[in-house]
């Protein structure tokens, strides 16, 4: 379990993180997500004991990372943003410094083997480091987290440079370890925290902007009141028709392409239904509806609601770039 | 601090470093022991072609000056350039433990090095009766210096990611330490003088040349090698509070 209580970095002027507050239960995966410079890997690095806090406290298992040290560190298993990897020595080799590094107490050689065959690294074993390619060195980067069995898995971004097949094997394989272990991983990458972690942790510029379960995340931010149709008739007197059916808020029409084609952006009072009136009084004048969709917003579109706010219309403009 | 060790003295020997050094150690040691010892006559004017090994060790003061910072550059740099003091600082293991467990490393290559002066004095020793005290003083005297100076070393690699400048930091602080007492000459202060004197490695390593053991030396040298490796773990424990 983590305990992370107003935890805040400040490097000179520029607050790193900025007084955040979250906890992981024993069997949760965290997913921390943000995008790059947000904080997450400086946070993981806290937790870890690798760098000091300015403020806050960070409980490992209820022991104090600053105050206690060497007994917060044995329960945790750590893979940083680029694998801490010993270029000259074979994965074997680097394996088992690991295991005396950690003071570890298990069966050195089968606990060693069964990591590899988890994160499926047996057929390089002895293999020198620095001749592997990015995939393996990634998961010889994610071995050596495991290595102890630690309670604590803190993970930097596990996926990065592994091939599609590759990913899903990691993926499963976290999911597995969250049975049984407290999981916290860190990802810009929004269908890779969808897809494994039970709760999510949304950071950016140091600060918490969201903080709960995926399910509860859509749901609060998703207006289900917001809907878009699209219609063929002529596009005034349609906004004058729609304006006038009951519970309507507002109507906007978001993209025109003649006056007979638009789209309309509908949003109308909670718990209001509109869409059969609406289709019977468009249907009624003789015009098409197209296409008619309520706005669901995607993990992505949370995403950038929460760490771009407002600018979402103004990133997309620019050079169509998303 | 065992793993640390260990993982630090074998990497010696997979990269060239370890070769390096006990190569060039082993070469320069051979130069000064034929040029000091064996056609002694003109180079050495107390030991002239006998067993005498003064003006031997005296020389392998400079070599190890411009020797020791090979040994020790990478110490704590390349662990921080391929971010490998991650996996170092986060394992439930001590910074003095870290420290500790490198400057044992560098010191065991050191001691294979030293253990050459033993072979030229077992080849002295065929000639005539060699002063064995002496000798072991010498080893012991090269020792004590050793730690000092690769204490220094990993010193001034926990201060730069850089190799090349955490081997010329060191270079350059093994040198003015052990040159002290040439500059001190030209300070008319005398108490300046005394202090420099007193602290300068030459001053304090000659006496065991001549076979002398002054324990006040020994209490020095082992005082410079706790202090800066006490200094290397303030600055591993800065870095995380920066």
């Amino acid at each position: 379990m983590i305990e992370v209580k107003n935890l805040s970095k400040h490097f000179g002027d520029k607050k790193a993180v900025d007084d955040i507050s979250f906890t992981a239960e024993d069997g949760e995966i965290l997913g921390f997500l943000g995008p790059n410079g947000a904080g997450k890997s400086t946070t993981m690095n806290i937790l870890t004991g690798y760098i000091s806090s300015t403020d806050g406290v960070a409980l490992i298992d209820g022991v104090d990372i600053l105050e206690n040290p060497i007994k917060a560190k044995q329960k945790i298993g750590y893979l940083p943003e680029q694998p801490p990897l010993y270029m000259d020595m074979t994965v074997k080799e680097y394996l088992s410094f690991v295991y005396d590094l950690k003071k570890c107490k298990l069966p050195r050689n089968t606990h060693l083997k069964d990591i590899c065959q988890l994160v499926k690294i047996d057929n390089v074993y002895n293999r020198v480091i620095k001749n592997l390619s990015k995939g393996y060195k990634q998961r010889v980067g994610l071995a050596q987290a495991l290595v102890g069995n630690p309670n604590v898995l803190i993970l930097d971004e596990p996926t990065v440079g592994l091939d599609p097949n590759q990913i899903i094997e990691i993926r499963t394989l976290i999911k597995r370890l969250g049975k049984n272990h407290t999981v916290i991983l860190s990802s810009h990458i929004l269908s890779e925290v969808q897809a494994v972690c039970d709760k999510i942790v949304v950071i950016n510029q140091g600060k918490i902007v969201a903080d709960d379960t995926e399910e509860n995340l859509s749901k609060n931010l998703v207006n289900n009141n917001k809907i878009s149709v699209k219609i063929d008739g002529p596009c005034d007197e349609a906004e004058k028709v729609i304006s006038s059916i009951a519970g309507i808020k507002s109507v906007d029409i978001t993209s025109k392409e003649t006056d007979e084609f638009c789209e309309f952006s509908i949003e109308s009072e909670e718990g209001v239904d509109i869409r059969r009136e609406l289709f019977k009084r468009i249907s009624e004048r003789n015009w098409y509806i197209l296409e008619l969709k309520t706005s669901n917003m995607s993990l992505e579109e949370i995403f950038l609601k929460l760490t771009v706010g407002e600018n979402i219309p103004a990133v997309k403009s620019y050079g169509g770039v998303k | 601090m065992k793993a640390i060790f260990r993982r630090e003295f074998v990497s010696y020997f997979t990269t060239p470093i370890g070769y390096i050094f006990l190569g060039f150690f082993f070469a320069l040691a051979g130069i000064d022991y034929s040029v000091t010892s064996i056609a002694g006559g003109s180079a050495g004017s107390s030991g002239s072609g006998t067993a005498e090994l003064t003006q031997f060790f005296l020389w392998l003061l400079i070599i190890l000056v411009i020797l020791i910072p090979i040994l020790t550059m990478r110490t704590l740099s390349e662990d921080k350039r391929q971010k490998t003091d991650q996996v170092l600082l986060t394992s439930p293991v001590s910074l003095s433990g870290i420290v500790v467990g490198k400057f044992l490393a560098a010191f065991c290559v050191y001691m294979m090095g030293v253990a050459i002066t033993l072979v030229f004095s077992v080849v002295v020793s065929a000639f005539t009766k060699p002063d064995w005290v002496t000798i072991f003083g010498n080893i012991l005297g090269l020792l004590l210096l050793g730690a000092a100076c690769i204490s220094i070393g990993i010193f001034a690699s926990s201060l730069t990611e850089n190799q090349v400048i955490s081997a010329v930091i060191s270079l350059a602080s093994i040198g003015l330490m052990s040159l002290l007492s040439v500059i001190s000459g030209f300070i008319p202060i005398k108490i300046v003088q005394t202090i420099l004197n007193k602290l300068c490695f030459l001053e304090r390593y000659i006496g065991y040349t001549y076979g002398q053991f002054d324990l006040s030396n020994a209490v020095y040298f082992i005082s410079v090698a706790v202090l800066f490796m006490f200094f290397t773990v303030r600055v591993l424990e800065k870095r995380r509070w920066a």
